[in-house]
């Protein structure tokens, strides 16, 4: 019985073992809705040979798989979270390589009227006073983390029935924002790659505060000396290359561009 | 409802398009939980005839355990299965996090306990026709064990099948555990998952349809094989 099992489990891994140069990558659900990974990772097959296994998962889980070791490298966007991984030795450094941005997305009558408003914390108290439907990320990713330094900015304290907190991914908070003809914040990537917009339509994007930049971690080889450090420089050095600079710059859906390659 | 006719009709191209990413989820898909169900059988079913056999102090605790297990929420399955094969874990050199072995390590944990339960339950009536005989024949506690697996092999199949079918349509262990990496540990579950965050509920339907079937025609090769529901049995 005992073999069986243990043939069971060794035919399993060895099955997996096989794959050669293969290197695991935490990223952002943003990142990944936006459609750009299934550009990228093809291109980053062919030009280094290696095989970027994706996990996608919330900021917040990003960095938790990082500090624990369980992946090579991570692409997220939340600075603070990132400086603390950073502080806590669980990275090596931090290398910006692009950015996008946050747009506001509601129900197309725009009941709180914030098509208007002159800035991102202007849009927010709209909403707070109509006391209009808003759904919140809730799950620590970086959205959420970004939506709730956007509130404090704004001098609202986001409470009461209005404010729904759904602790989901991006899409999943999409989804429930379009059934319930409420406001949300979503990068703009993944609201141009969602499928099920209903009635919801862009209305506030274009201040400053709502940039997002995106940056590339690599775990700490002293603290888990099992990653892969060697493929995470190799995939690095691809990241703030030409090939990525034109491809990230060129990428576009429905015209419009997606994200700006600042990568030094 | 569009979005229903759309599922069907997607499922129908997919299937007969034989999108080659589709037989490859599936196929992982049927792996993972196959053999999931193949280590759990010979975990469960022994321990479920053991129960119903044997008489010790704790059994009624064991019992009463293994039926609260049945209804394990599969994401804590998940956690616990995560933490220990974390490259912090206690099995972290394992290097197991984000395999398939990961995936079907947890779902060893989720069906086990449900196997067992249906299969004590079914023995246990069973045991009680057959005790006087066994013990005038003075058989050993393993001769009983088998005796009462292979004449129990029917209401046994049974239970490896609700086994089954708790292990095909679960996604909450397997997205913590296999962390449903492309051509790695995606299967049919965590793709219906990603496309519903995509918002792709025609693509996640397809799935969807294509999920049930397989879990049915899984069903109905097993009945075929092992002859149940022939005529003058049933």
């Amino acid at each position: 019985m005992k073999r069986l099992i243990l043939g069971a489990i060794l035919a399993a891994t060895t099955a997996t073992a096989s794959l050669a140069e293969a290197m695991k990558l935490a990223v952002t659900t943003s990142f990944h809705n936006s459609g750009l990974s299934d550009i990228l990772l093809p291109q980053i097959k062919a030009d280094t040979g290696i095989e970027v296994q994706l996990l996608v998962v919330g900021t917040g889980q990003a960095i938790r798989l990082g500090e624990a070791g369980d992946v090579d490298a991570i692409l997220v966007h939340s600075l603070k979270a990132e400086e603390a991984f950073l502080a806590g030795g669980y990275g090596t450094h931090r290398r910006e390589i692009m950015y996008n941005d946050f747009v506001f997305v509601g129900p197309s009558d725009d009941p709180a009227g914030i098509a208007g408003a002159n800035s991102a914390a202007a849009a927010l108290v709209a909403i707070a006073d109509a006391r209009a439907d808003f759904v919140s990320r809730g799950d620590d990713s970086g959205t959420h983390k970004k939506e709730l330094s956007l509130w404090s900015a704004a001098g609202v304290v986001p409470e009461g029935d209005w404010y729904k907190a759904v602790g989901a991914g991006m899409g999943a908070s999409l989804n429930t924002a379009a059934g319930m003809g409420a406001y949300i914040m979503s990068d703009r990537a993944s609201w141009l790659n969602f499928a099920n917009k209903a009635d919801q339509a862009l209305l506030f994007a274009g201040d400053p505060v709502l940039f997002n930049q995106y940056a590339f971690l690599p775990v700490n080889p002293v603290k888990h000396p099992h990653v892969e450090a060697e493929l995470v420089e190799k995939l690095e050095a691809w990241l703030v290359s030409d090939t990525a600079r034109e491809l990230i710059n060129s990428y576009r859906i429905n015209g419009e561009t997606l994200f700006t390659f600042n990568a030094r | 409802m569009s979005d229903l006719l759309e599922g069907a009709l997607q499922a129908f191209w997919l299937v007969f398009g034989r999108d080659p990413v589709l037989i490859e989820i599936s196929l992982r898909s049927l792996r993972v939980t196959l053999t999931a169900l193949l280590v759990a059988c010979v975990i469960a079913l022994p321990l479920g005839a053991y129960l119903a056999v044997r008489r010790f102090r704790l059994r009624r605790y064991v019992i009463a355990v293994l039926n609260a297990l049945m209804g394990l929420p599969p994401v804590v399955v998940g956690l616990i299965v995560y933490v220990f094969l974390s490259r912090s874990g206690p099995l972290g050199v394992l290097g197991l996090l984000f395999t398939p072995t990961a995936m079907i390590i947890a779902q060893v944990i989720i069906i086990v306990p449900l196997i067992a339960s249906i299969a004590h339950q079914a023995l246990r009536e069973l045991w009680s026709d057959y005790h006087d005989l066994l013990i005038s024949m003075n058989a050993s506690q393993g001769q009983r064990i088998r005796a009462l697996l292979w004449d129990g092999r029917r209401a046994l199949l049974t239970a490896a099948l609700a086994g089954f079918g708790r292990g095909i349509g679960e996604v909450g262990a397997i997205m913590v555990v296999g962390g449903n990496i492309d051509h790695l540990t995606r299967v049919l579950t965590t793709a219906i998952a990603l496309e519903t965050g995509k918002g792709e509920f025609a693509l996640a339907l397809a799935l969807g349809f294509i999920l049930i079937a397989i879990a049915i025609g899984v069903n109905l090769a097993i009945h075929m094989l092992s002859g149940t529901e022939r005529e003058g049995r049933w």
